[in-house]
């Protein structure tokens, strides 16, 4: 069996592990005082906004190994993490409104962080949208890297001006001076399910890549 | 220097004579006259929205004419006696900017003052929103430019245009509309310096960002 | 003028997978001129575009001496490239003076009016592009390429919808900027009807 191909084994069981054991835990915390049942949504919501942005931290990385030593692995790592990225993204985002249901009383608020999620799914499109649009392989790389890096740029930005633009939302409560704020009992569950839910990203990541190196030789003939 | 003015005039001579500074301006019209047609005639309405959606309005009106930055001078050839001539490609980038900037930011600030008058604008609020224009529209042509240059040589490129820069351009309409309303409050606001630093920091970066664009698209 | 050197080694083209031609090596010095020959698709288009730094090419390199200084990358390149495409570069609405003035504005050249004169264009550099017929944008063309100044021209299809006249002034400018030390690369189907080494693209 090949690297990758080990590699994907030890993911996919790694993730499908991780999300069990995460699920169950989380269904089997006592409900929040405040929130009730519905903190529970917070296990499958966070990690998927988690995910959702290291996914485009990875295509900057790849963007800048593709415009400075031009290595094809590079491309196709970004390619294949785009749609993933904004699949991510889009799981954030309707979990993110059906959490809002009950606590905020209504499916969509235009909360900052809300807000800059949709943002950043549309910034991936935008990424989907100009690689598909594009022939020829080098072109279509290296476009596609320049827009990656001008979103990476951009995006702290538009992060902070929607942060700056609604101050209604509650503040981050895992990343705080003085240790997590959480209760232990919530905090186990949610990394659990956050490195379940990375796994499983870099198992399609890899699937993903796997797929696209074939299609290129294939391309390109014997 | 006689190189980058020579790009940037024949660009505002091409712009005027094709018309395009007509077409962003009739556009922006048509949105603040249509606005209140369909929602009323409520002045303190209006004055409400009148930051935000003569924002959007100039935002579209300015990425209407910028599919044409690159692609027309891509398509009959001389972009590639631009790319080998004495004016490195990062100025001549800039220079299409300038040019596009001077050919509808510009118009579009002043076309604002009549148009905040129909929307109920005292005048403290409709300077602002001229000065916002006038800051704002830079980094939309700017970050533009690298939509157009990205890509230059699609056939489709004006519909993928706004896709691309829009979410890029999320920031500017946040500041300038947040300086505006402000304005029309009466209070103070960081707004229009932060709107400020956006516009300096993609107009220093985008042209390196759009010459990158155009040699991986002269390269094919 | 200055006498060039073109120089190009191992030179290898892929085109949407297909190899057009591989390890070229040829050389032209100042003074002399090579014509570009081939089967539509043969990579004609491609090699002056790679040789202008435009395209990169797959494999090899090029370097143009001229003047003592060697330029290899292609930045360097472009300061010594004369460059006439197929397509004219001519906008519709501007006039032939408008855009010669513009382009000897971004090459930092001067003599645009005599450049007109020479190609017999004063008559309409003060009308619209789009008036004009195929052969006398060309000959605009041709008046820009000699208004850059540049020692290594390369030309595509530089005879294409001239009439005879035009063809004799066009010889004549590619013979008069060969003898002041410059060099020309010539693609086209057109007989050049000029003292020249020739080189035959197969096409893949």
């Amino acid at each position: 069996m090949s690297n990758s191909g080990k590699a994907l084994v030890w993911l996919g069981a790694g993730a499908g592990l991780c999300l069990v054991a995460g699920l169950a835990l989380g269904l089997s915390v006592p409900p929040d005082a405040r929130q009730g049942d519905a903190v529970r949504i917070m296990f499958v919501h966070v990690p998927a906004a988690w995910t959702a942005m290291m996914a485009y931290g990875l295509i900057a990385l790849c963007a800048v190994v593709t415009l400075v030593w031009r290595h094809p692995l590079a491309d196709a790592a970004a390619k294949a993490a785009a749609p993933l990225g904004a699949v991510f993204t889009a799981l954030g985002l309707v979990t993110g409104s059906i959490w809002g249901k009950p606590m905020w009383g209504a499916w969509w608020v235009w909360d900052a962080r809300l807000t800059s999620f949709l943002l950043l799914f549309l910034i991936y499109l935008g990424l989907i949208a100009l690689r598909h649009s594009l022939d020829g392989e080098a072109r279509a790389a290296r476009a596609s890297a320049i827009l990656a890096l001008i979103g990476a740029a951009d995006l702290p930005v538009v992060e902070f001006s929607v942060k700056w633009w609604s101050t209604l939302h509650q503040g981050s409560s895992l990343i705080r001076a003085g240790g997590p704020a959480m209760a232990p009992v919530y905090l186990w569950p949610l990394l659990s399910m956050a490195l379940g839910y990375t796994l499983f990203f870099l198992w399609l990541w890899v699937w993903r890549i796997r797929i696209d190196l074939l299609v290129r030789s294939v391309r390109r003939g014997p | 220097m006689s190189a980058f003015f020579a790009q940037m005039r024949r660009d505002v001579r091409l712009a005027w004579r094709a018309g395009g500074i007509g077409v962003a301006l009739g556009f922006f019209a048509a949105v603040a006259v249509l606005t209140p047609l369909g929602v009323g005639p409520d002045p303190a309405l209006l004055v409400r929205i009148g930051g935000g959606v003569l924002w959007l309005a100039a935002m579209l009106a300015a990425l209407l004419s910028l599919d044409t930055l690159f692609h027309a001078d891509f398509e009959d050839g001389s972009l590639d006696l631009i790319a080998l001539s004495s004016l490195p490609l990062e100025l001549a980038a800039l220079a299409k900017i300038a040019a596009h900037w001077l050919c509808t930011g510009l118009p579009l600030a002043v076309l604002a003052l009549p148009a905040a008058a129909m929307f109920a604008f005292p005048l403290p609020a409709a300077l602002m929103l001229a000065a916002t224009l006038l800051i704002g529209t830079a980094a939309i042509s700017a970050l533009g430019a690298c939509g157009a240059a990205l890509t230059l040589s699609l056939r489709r490129g004006a519909l993928l245009l706004p896709v691309i820069v829009l979410p890029l351009l999320a920031p500017a309409a946040i500041f300038g509309s947040a300086a505006v309303l402000a304005a029309l409050d009466g209070v103070g606001s960081g707004a229009f310096l932060l709107l400020s630093a956006f516009s300096l920091v993609a107009l220093a970066m985008s042209p390196f960002a759009a010459a990158a664009a155009i040699r991986v698209h002269l390269a094919e | 003028m200055m006498t060039a050197t073109l120089t190009a080694s191992n030179l290898t083209c892929v085109r949407g997978g297909r190899r057009l031609f591989e390890n070229l090596c040829f050389s032209v010095v100042g003074g002399g001129i090579m014509a570009l020959t081939g089967p539509n698709g043969a990579g004609k288009t491609s090699l002056l575009r790679m040789l202008a730094g435009l395209l990169p090419p797959a494999a090899g390199d090029v370097r143009i001496a001229a003047d003592g200084i060697v330029a290899e990358d292609a930045e360097d390149r472009a300061h010594l490239v004369g460059w006439l495409g197929c397509e004219t570069a001519l906008k519709p609405q501007l006039t032939l003076r408008e855009q010669l003035g513009f382009f000897a504005g971004l090459y930092c050249a001067c003599g645009a009016e005599q450049a007109l004169e020479r190609f017999d264009l004063t008559k309409t550099a003060d009308l619209p592009a789009r008036m004009l017929s195929a052969g006398q944008k060309r000959r605009a063309s041709l008046a820009r390429l000699m208004l850059m100044g540049r020692p290594v021209w390369l030309l595509d299809e530089p005879l294409v919808s001239l009439d005879e006249e035009g063809r004799g002034l066009t010889r004549r400018a590619i013979e008069a900027h060969c003898r002041e030390g410059g060099l020309a690369v010539v693609a086209g189907h057109d007989p050049l009807e000029l003292p020249c080494r020739h080189l035959h693209l197969e096409g893949a």
